[in-house]
C-alpha cells in the first residue's frame, strides 16, 4: 500500500507541480488528505491561486489596447 | 504596398512597449531589438491588415510572440545551453521556507483578498520586476509558459529539454515569483496595516 502521508514540503511541491502537469491519483489523494489536516498549506494553495490569476491578468494586460 | 506615414507613426508609438515584453521574454537586448524590428516590418508590409485601429496593440503583440519564438529557434543552441543551472540558489530558498522535518519554517501569510491588488497598476509593475529578476533560464522558461502560452511539450521541443528538467525549472520559477511578491508587495502591505 502506498503511504498517503505527506509533509508540508512535499505537499507544497505537489501544489506547485499541479500548475504545470496533471498529478497521479495517489498524489492527488495524498494532497487532499494533507490539505484537510494542515493549517499552513491551504494558505500556500491560495497564494498559488493568486499568482495564477495575476499571471492571467498580466497576460491580458500585455495585449490590451487601452492596468 | 507601402504603409502611409500615419500608420508608421502609429506603429512607432508601440515600439517601446513591444521592446519591454521582448526583453522580458528573450533576456537578450540585441535579440529583443531584432524581434521588435521584425514585428514592425511585418506590420508595415501589411498595413491593410489592421483596419481596426482599436486592435492594433493586440495584433502587434500577436506578431511579436511569433517573432520571439522564431528568435528562440534561430538561437536554439545558445538558449538550450543556458537552461541547465543546478546552483541557482534554490536549495537556499528551500531551506528558508522549510524546516528539516518538512514543516514550513514560517507559516505562509494570508494574502487577504487579492481582488484589489489585481486591479492595481503598481502591483503589475512589481510582478514584472519580479519576473525580470529571475535568472535568465528560469525567466525564459517561465514566460514561454505564461506569456507565450506554450504547452509543456512545446517548450521541451523548442529548448530540447526533458519534461523532468522543465518541471524543475517551472517549479523554481513559481517559488521565486511567490517569494519575490511576498517580500515586495504582500508582506509590505501587511506591515503597513
Amino acid at each position: 500500500m502506498v503511504p498517503l502521508w505527506r509533509t508540508c514540503k512535499e505537499a507544497a511541491a505537489l501544489l506547485v507541480a499541479r500548475e504545470d502537469r496533471a498529478l497521479p491519483i495517489n498524489d492527488r489523494l495524498a494532497l487532499r488528505i494533507h490539505l484537510l489536516a494542515c493549517k499552513a498549506c491551504p494558505d500556500f494553495e491560495r497564494q498559488l491561486l493568486t499568482l495564477r490569476q495575476a499571471m492571467k491578468q498580466w497576460r491580458n494586460y500585455s495585449e490590451q489596447d487601452s492596468a | 504596398m507601402n504603409a502611409p506615414a500615419s500608420v508608421e507613426s502609429q506603429l512607432a508609438e508601440h515600439r517601446n512597449y513591444l521592446l519591454r515584453f521582448a526583453r522580458l521574454q528573450l533576456r537578450n537586448d540585441a535579440w529583443a531589438e531584432d524581434a521588435v524590428s521584425e514585428t514592425l516590418l511585418a506590420a508595415l508590409s501589411k498595413p491593410q491588415s489592421f483596419g481596426n485601429k482599436s486592435q492594433l496593440k493586440t495584433w502587434l503583440v500577436g506578431i511579436l510572440k511569433h517573432k520571439v519564438l522564431d528568435t528562440f529557434r534561430h538561437n536554439a543552441r545558445e538558449v538550450s545551453l543556458d537552461v541547465a543551472p543546478d546552483s541557482d540558489g534554490q536549495e537556499e530558498l528551500d531551506s528558508l521556507m522549510f524546516k528539516a522535518d518538512g514543516h514550513f519554517a514560517q507559516a505562509p501569510a494570508s494574502w487577504g483578498n487579492p481582488e484589489q491588488d489585481l486591479s492595481s497598476r503598481q502591483f503589475f509593475a512589481v510582478l514584472e520586476a519580479c519576473t525580470d529578476k529571475m535568472p535568465v533560464a528560469l525567466g525564459r522558461v517561465f514566460l514561454m509558459r505564461e506569456w507565450l502560452e506554450l504547452s509543456s511539450e512545446e517548450i521541451c521541443k523548442e529548448l530540447n529539454l526533458t519534461s523532468t528538467n522543465l518541471y524543475v525549472q517551472l517549479h523554481r520559477a513559481r517559488l521565486r515569483l511567490r517569494e519575490c511578491l511576498e517580500l515586495n508587495w504582500f508582506g509590505q502591505r501587511t506591515e503597513n496595516v
